[in-house]
């Protein structure tokens, strides 16, 4: 009975839960040029910091409730709307579907703490550490482009694939979901700057070009 | 700007990346057995060296970990990046010239035993490095 009230309880913070660059919709919608260059924040997701070695046997364990931890930077893994992200040899992000939140009636962290039992490692609930804007259109590489020194160029920059780094002068993780869309994954204080950046970056192109 | 390679996640921006100070200090055996002045010059006390030195180094916007690179204080030129817990490499023939800032990992990961210069930026004098590339 107790636990059913806790997850009434937290099932009603989730209906005041504010979305870190919440205030930016307006802006994000009418700054976003259709095609060119699209802004839009990502509904929540359930995100879990999991720290393990991926070649202990507790590694090949957490793997399998995730479906495959990436094997070096820039790699994804997962499987069936899970992406596991690279931050670090030791380190990872798993990013999934909202509804896989244990309090929303999922299981992803209670069997990823499961998988990892009493060894090594960490597995953390960070769904509320970072917010993801989604970025696309045939400019978006443009717009991260003025921000951001790795060569972002499609022969370098693969979809599918993800890397830390900086855009704006924001650490963060930046994915390149599909051929001219990218999610990135700032932490939620810096929401606000970054979005704000992004809208700056992304003004030239709802004007005409010129030649 | 330095384009400095992480044995992880291959040639990055220095901006990415935090200074640690000398390497292979060795913590003191017997600290207790030691007098003032040498746990003083434990802690404070650091080779100001004019040529190739070995520093540590952090990747703390990517993968946050440590390595070691030989870096000649003077041309800035970067001659190894090996793993942390290995020894210094010999002085290092020059490195070869490499490309941009990447997200293509260039080099194994850490644990490897054997330095690797691979990738590894030659500094300020570079012109391989996109305008991108340089802040
Ligand atoms: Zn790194």
């Amino acid at each position: 009975m107790a636990e059913t009230a806790a997850l009434d309880g937290i099932n009603g913070l989730q209906d005041i839960r504010r979305s870190p660059a919440s205030h930016l919709a307006t802006a994000m919608e009418a700054g976003s040029v259709e095609g060119t260059a699209i802004l839009e924040e990502s509904p929540f997701q359930t995100m879990v910091g999991l720290r393990v070695d991926p070649h202990s046997e507790e590694g090949a364990r957490v793997a399998d409730v995730v479906g495959g931890l990436p094997a070096r930077c820039s790699e994804v893994g997962g499987a069936d709307g899970v992406s596991v992200l690279w931050l670090g040899p030791c380190e990872f992000l798993v990013v999934a579907p909202e509804e896989a939140h244990d309090s929303l009636g999922g299981t992803l962290i209670g069997s990823l703490a499961a998988a990892l039992g009493g060894d090594p490692g960490q597995v953390v609930d960070l769904s509320a550490n970072r917010t993801i804007f989604e970025l696309s259109g045939t400019r978006a590489r443009a717009v991260l482009e003025k921000g951001c020194s790795l060569d972002l160029h499609p022969r370098i920059f693969l979809p599918g694939t993800a890397v830390n780094t900086e855009v704006g002068n924001i650490p963060l993780i930046l994915e390149k979901t599909g051929e001219e869309s990218f999610r990135l994954f700032p932490r939620a204080s810096f929401a606000g700057f970054l979005g704000r950046w992004l809208l700056d970056a992304m003004r030239e192109y709802a004007s005409p070009e010129v030649p | 700007m330095l384009l400095i390679s992480c044995p992880n996640c291959g040639s990055r921006d220095e901006t990415e990346f935090h200074y640690g100070g000398q390497a292979h200090v060795p913590y003191p055996e017997n600290p207790a057995e030691l007098d003032d002045r040498q746990w003083a010059e434990f802690l404070f006390y650091r080779d100001n060296t004019r040529g190739a030195f070995a520093e540590r180094w952090l990747h703390s916007t990517g993968c946050r970990q440590w390595f070691n690179m030989l870096r000649d204080t003077v041309t800035y030129e970067i001659q190894a990046v090996y793993p942390m817990g290995t020894g210094r490499p010999d002085s290092a023939a020059p490195a070869p010239e490499s490309g941009t800032a990447s997200t293509a990992p260039d080099s194994t990961t850490t644990g490897t035993a054997a330095p690797d210069i691979s990738g590894t930026s030659t500094g300020p004098a570079s012109t391989t490095a996109p305008e991108g590339a340089t802040k």
